[in-house]
C-alpha cells in the first residue's frame, strides 16, 4: 500500500511540474526576449496551462489517413513510459523513493535508449516524408550521444563504487561529485540537451526546417504527450545532474531535503531554457562530429584520469 | 578599338550600319538600340563578350505589346517588343536592345545559352505574353498555373475583374487545378534514381516556415543532400504589372509599396523616379532629404526582419524578438512622419504627401543615438556565435562572376566583393551629397552577406544623421503642374486653378510619351521600373524589375550539394521576399 502512495506522488510530482514547467518555460523566455509571455489567465497567467490542458484534451483525436495506425498512436505512449520509468529510480529524499535499484543507473540508460523508439516509430509510422527525415535525425543523433552520455557516468559509478542513485547521493556527504567529475557532468549535461530534443539539439523537430520534425502529423492529445514529455525529459536529465554531481537532497539542514532536490533541480531546468532561448541550432553533422571527434574522446579522457587517481589512492 | 567609345561606334564597325533599325531617345537617356530579330544573337554575344568593357549583366528581359500604343516616333513597326536590358559597371553604363516582333503569337530565340539567368525572364515574357522562345530548355508558365487561360499582359486581356466576367471554380476545373500541382520528375528532366541511390522528391512549401512566403521548391534529394532543386513560383502573383496600366500615375503608388513589402517607401521611390525623369519634374531639396532619410529608415527595418528570422531560420529564437522590437520603433518614427506603417505609400509625384511634423528631429535623433549599442550586441549574439559561423561560413558560395551572370544585385553582389552601389554609382535623389561607406564581402558565402547587411544597418545610419543634421528649407513638393495631388495652397484661386486641380485629382495627370527607368539600391538588391507612357493618364506598360526574381532564380545553382538545413541558411540569407519575387 505504502508504494502505491509512493508511486501516485512520484507521477503527481513529476506531471506537475511538467505541465508547471512550460507556464515557466514560457514566461521566462518572454523575460529573456523582452515580451511579456502569458498573462492573462489566472494571476500572472498560472492557469495558461490549464486552459490549454483543456483544450487539448477535447481536441479531435485525429489520426492521418494514410499513418501506420496502431504505432502512430502507441509511439507517444512510449515516451511518456519510459520517462515515466526512469522516475521510478530517481531519489527525491532518501526516504521518498520508488524503488531503491542497486542497478539505478543502468535502469536509466537503458530507458533513455528506449525513449528514441518513440520518436523514430512515430515519425516513421506518420508516413509522412518531413517526419521521415526527423526520425533518422533522430536516430542518427541517438547514435552519438548515447555513446558518451553512458561513458560520461562511469567516473561517477567508479567515485560512488554503485550504481545505485541512492548511494550515489550518500557518498557526495563528503563533497559533490561535480567538483571531480566536472568533465563528465559536462558531457552528461550535453548528451542530455540531446535525450531531450532541447535546443540547440532540437534537430529531429528543427521547426525552420522541417516544420515539426518527426511529430508533424500529430494533434491532439497525442501530440500534447509528445509535448509534456519533452519537458518530463528536461525534468528528469535536471533531477539527475542534481542526484549524480550536486549532492542530491543534501543541503544545509535548516531545509528539508525534498526542497534543496527540488531547488537544485529547478536551477537546471532554468538553465535548460536559457540556452534555449540564446543559442542557435548546428547542423546534424554538426553534432555528430562533435560527439564522436570531441565528446567521446574526452569522456575516455576522464574515464581514464579518474581510474587512475583511484587506483593511486588504493594503492597508497 | 577602345573601350570609351560609345558602344554604338563599335556596333556600327564590327556589324556595318544595317544591323541597327534604329536609335531610340528615351527620357532617361539610357542608349537604346533596335535591331532585327535574326541579329540579335551575335549583337548580344559581341556585348558581353567581345566588347571592351562589356556588358555583362542581363538587368531584365521583358516584352512590350505594341499594339495599341500610338506614339512611337522613330521606331519601327512592332506587334511586340522584346526588350533586354544589359548593364556594364566597367562602364557604368546600360543599353537597352529592342527587338520588334510582327504577329499575333511571335516566335523569338532564346538566350539562355548566352546569360543563364535568361531562362526565367523567358518564361515570364511566355506567360504573360504569349511570346514563344525557340530553343528554350523548358519554355513553360511561371508565374500562373499551368490551365490558365490567355496571358495577361496582353492588351486584349482585361485588366479589371468586372471586365473579365464572373470567375467560376468548377469541379472540373479545380480537379485539373490540382493535377497541375502534381509533380512529376520526368516532367522537369529528373532522374527518379541512379544505380546507387533513389531519389526523394520533398515538396517543400508553398506553406513551410522556412520558405518566409509562398513559395514552393521542390528538392530532390539524396538522403538529406540536394541534388537539385526545382523551384516553382507564382503564388504570391497579384499582377502588380498589368494594374500599372489601368491606375493613374498618381493612384499607382500605393501598389508600389506592397511589391517588396518590407520596403516599405523604398519602393515609390524608383516608381517615381522614373515617372518624375518622364515629366521632367525636379524634386526640391528638401523632397529629396525626406525621401532618402524615410527609404534608410526602411532600409533598416527590413535589414532587421532579416536579421530576425535568419537567426530564426538557424535556430536561435530569440534574436527575432529583439529585432521586431527595434523595427517597431522605427515604425513608430514612421507612423509619426507619414501616418502609416508598412505601406505608408507616402511619396508623391514631385515630392512629398506632406511635411515632416515637428518634433520629428528627436525621434530621429533618438532612434540613432540607441540603435548603434543594438547592432554590436547582435553582432556579438549572432554574427560572431561559433555555431552561426558554423552554419553560415562556406555555405552557398558564389564568386562575382556568377553573381553577375545571374543578375544579382544588391548585399548578394557586394558580398562577392563587388563594391557595387546604385545610390554610389549611379545616385539619385542626391546621394552624391551623402557620406557613407559600400560594406563589401570576400567570399560570397552567407557569412558575407551577413556581415555586409549588418554594416549596411550603420551605413544607414550615418545617411540618416546626415539628413537630421543637414535637412535643408523649402518645399517638401515640386511646383511642377503634374505633381499629384496640386499644393492646396495653390489651388482654386480662379477657374484656372481649380480646373487643373479638379483634372488632376479626378484623372489624374498625364505624364508626356516616353520611357524612363531609374535603378535604385533597395534593402534586397536592385528595384528598377521601366514606365512607358503613351500620353495618357496611366501608364501604357510597367515593367517591374525586382531584386527577388533573379535572387530566387539562383538558389537551385547555388544550393546543390549542400544539406536540407543548408538550403535555409541560404534561402535566409538571399534575403527575398515573395511579393517581390511574383509581383
Amino acid at each position: 500500500m505504502k508504494y502505491v502512495f509512493i508511486i501516485a506522488g512520484v507521477m503527481i510530482v513529476v506531471l506537475t511540474i511538467a505541465a508547471g514547467l512550460i507556464y515557466v518555460e514560457r514566461r521566462l523566455l518572454a523575460l529573456f526576449q523582452d515580451r511579456r509571455g502569458p498573462n492573462r489567465v489566472g494571476p500572472f497567467g498560472v492557469f495558461q496551462v490549464v486552459a490549454d490542458m483543456i483544450k487539448i484534451f477535447f481536441k479531435e483525436d485525429w489520426v492521418p489517413p494514410f499513418a501506420d495506425k496502431a504505432v502512430f498512436i502507441m509511439a507517444p505512449g512510449i515516451l511518456i513510459t519510459s520517462i515515466f520509468l526512469t522516475f521510478a529510480v530517481i531519489p527525491f529524499t532518501d526516504k521518498f523513493l520508488v524503488l531503491d535499484s542497486n542497478i539505478g543507473l543502468l535502469f536509466f540508460l537503458g530507458n533513455s535508449s528506449l525513449g528514441v523508439y518513440s520518436v523514430v516509430l512515430g515519425g516513421w509510422a506518420s508516413n509522412n516524408k518531413y517526419s521521415l527525415l526527423g526520425a533518422i535525425r533522430a536516430s542518427a543523433q541517438m547514435l552519438t550521444y548515447e555513446v558518451f552520455m553512458g561513458l560520461s557516468l562511469v567516473g561517477v559509478v567508479m567515485m560512488a563504487d554503485s550504481f545505485s542513485l541512492r548511494e550515489i547521493v550518500e557518498v557526495q556527504k563528503n563533497g559533490w561529485f561535480v567538483f571531480p567529475q566536472f568533465l563528465g557532468f559536462m558531457t552528461f549535461f550535453i548528451a542530455g540537451i540531446a535525450e531531450t530534443h532541447r535546443a540547440p539539439f532540437d534537430i529531429p523537430e528543427a521547426d525552420g526546417e522541417l516544420v515539426a520534425g518527426y511529430h508533424s502529423e500529430y494533434s491532439g492529445m497525442k501530440f500534447g504527450m509528445f509535448f509534456v514529455g519533452e519537458y518530463m525529459g528536461v525534468t528528469m536529465i535536471s533531477a539527475l545532474i542534481t542526484t549524480l554531481f550536486f549532492g542530491g537532497w543534501l543541503g544545509p539542514a535548516f531545509l528539508p531535503p525534498a526542497f534543496w532536490f527540488f531547488f537544485k533541480t529547478g536551477i537546471f531546468i532554468c538553465l535548460f531554457i536559457l540556452i534555449r532561448a540564446s543559442l542557435p541550432r548546428p547542423r546534424y553533422d554538426q553534432l555528430m562530429e562533435a560527439g564522436w571527434k570531441v565528446l567521446l574522446p574526452l569522456v575516455l579522457l576522464n574515464i581514464l584520469a579518474t581510474g587512475a587517481i583511484l587506483l593511486l589512492k588504493h594503492t597508497t | 578599338m577602345n573601350g570609351d567609345q560609345s558602344p554604338l561606334t563599335e556596333i556600327k564597325a564590327r556589324f556595318g550600319e544595317s544591323i541597327i533599325l534604329a536609335v531610340q531617345t528615351t527620357a532617361d537617356e539610357t542608349l537604346t538600340l533596335w535591331t532585327g530579330n535574326n541579329h540579335i544573337k551575335e549583337l548580344l554575344i559581341f556585348l558581353k563578350c567581345e566588347l571592351i568593357q562589356p556588358y555583362q549583366m542581363l538587368f531584365d528581359l521583358t516584352a512590350i505589346d505594341e499594339r495599341r500604343r500610338l506614339k512611337r516616333p522613330g521606331q519601327p513597326y512592332s506587334d511586340f517588343t522584346i526588350v533586354y536590358h544589359l548593364t556594364s559597371f566597367g562602364r557604368n553604363e546600360d543599353i537597352r536592345i529592342k527587338v520588334p516582333l510582327i504577329g499575333e503569337y511571335p516566335e523569338t530565340g532564346t538566350i539562355t545559352d548566352i546569360w543563364p539567368s535568361a531562362n526565367w525572364y523567358e518564361r515570364e515574357v511566355f506567360d504573360l505574353f504569349g511570346i514563344k522562345f525557340a530553343g528554350h530548355p523548358c519554355l513553360r508558365r511561371i508565374l500562373l498555373p499551368k490551365s490558365w487561360n490567355g496571358h495577361p499582359l496582353r492588351k486584349e486581356y482585361p485588366a479589371r475583374a468586372t471586365e473579365a466576367g464572373p470567375f467560376v471554380l468548377d469541379e472540373q476545373m479545380r480537379e485539373i487545378a490540382d493535377h497541375d500541382l502534381k509533380f512529376d520528375p520526368a516532367e522537369w528532366g529528373l532522374e527518379t534514381h541512379t544505380e546507387e541511390t533513389d531519389f526523394m522528391f520533398l515538396n517543400l512549401g508553398p506553406q513551410h516556415p522556412g520558405t518566409h512566403g509562398l513559395l514552393r521548391l521542390i528538392l530532390q534529394l539524396d538522403g538529406e543532400d540536394i541534388v537539385d532543386i526545382v523551384p516553382d513560383i507564382g503564388f504570391h502573383h497579384r499582377g502588380a504589372e498589368k494594374m500599372g496600366e489601368r491606375q493613374s500615375w498618381h493612384s499607382y503608388i500605393p501598389y508600389t509599396d506592397r511589391i517588396d513589402y518590407l520596403g516599405g517607401v523604398m519602393n515609390n521611390l524608383p516608381y517615381l523616379l522614373s515617372v518624375e525623369k518622364l515629366a521632367g519634374i525636379v524634386v526640391p531639396d528638401r523632397a529629396n532629404y525626406i525621401r532618402i532619410m524615410m527609404s534608410e529608415f526602411f532600409r533598416i527595418a527590413s535589414h532587421l526582419v532579416w536579421f530576425g528570422t535568419y537567426a530564426q531560420d538557424l535556430g536561435q529564437m530569440s534574436p527575432v524578438f529583439f529585432a521586431f522590437n527595434d523595427r517597431e520603433k522605427i515604425l513608430d518614427i514612421v507612423g509619426a512622419v507619414t501616418g502609416g506603417r508598412m505601406h505608408p505609400s507616402w511619396f508623391r509625384i514631385g515630392g512629398v504627401a506632406h511635411d515632416l511634423p515637428d518634433g520629428w528631429k528627436k525621434m530621429a535623433q533618438d532612434f540613432v543615438n540607441f540603435f548603434p549599442k543594438r547592432i554590436r550586441e547582435y553582432e556579438k549574439v549572432t554574427i560572431n556565435n561559433r555555431i552561426f559561423k558554423e552554419r553560415t561560413v562556406g555555405i552557398g558560395v558564389y564568386t562575382a562572376n556568377e553573381a553577375i551572370e545571374w543578375g544579382i544585385t544588391g548585399p548578394g553582389l557586394r558580398s562577392t566583393g563587388v563594391s557595387w552601389d546604385y545610390r554610389k554609382q549611379r545616385p539619385y535623389s542626391g546621394f552624391e551629397n551623402f557620406e557613407f561607406d559600400i560594406p563589401v564581402g570576400k567570399n560570397g558565402d552567407c557569412y558575407d552577406r551577413s556581415l555586409v547587411r549588418m554594416e549596411e544597418m550603420r551605413q544607414s545610419l550615418r545617411i540618416i544623421q546626415q539628413c537630421i543634421d543637414h535637412m535643408p528649407e523649402g518645399s517638401y513638393k515640386s511646383l511642377h503642374p503634374l505633381t499629384t495631388p496640386p499644393l492646396k495652397e495653390r489651388t482654386m484661386k480662379d477657374i484656372e486653378t481649380l480646373i487643373t486641380h479638379f483634372l488632376g485629382v479626378t484623372w489624374g495627370p498625364v505624364i508626356p510619351s516616353g520611357e524612363a527607368m531609374v535603378p535604385v539600391e533597395a534593402s534586397k538588391g536592385c528595384n528598377a521600373y521601366y514606365m512607358i507612357s503613351d500620353g495618357g493618364t496611366s501608364s501604357y506598360r510597367s515593367r517591374i524589375r525586382t531584386p527577388s526574381f533573379p535572387h530566387i532564380q539562383m538558389i537551385p545553382m547555388i544550393s546543390k550539394g549542400y544539406t536540407i538545413p543548408d538550403l535555409m541558411s541560404i534561402l535566409g540569407a538571399t534575403d527575398f521576399v515573395l511579393a517581390d519575387l511574383d509581383r
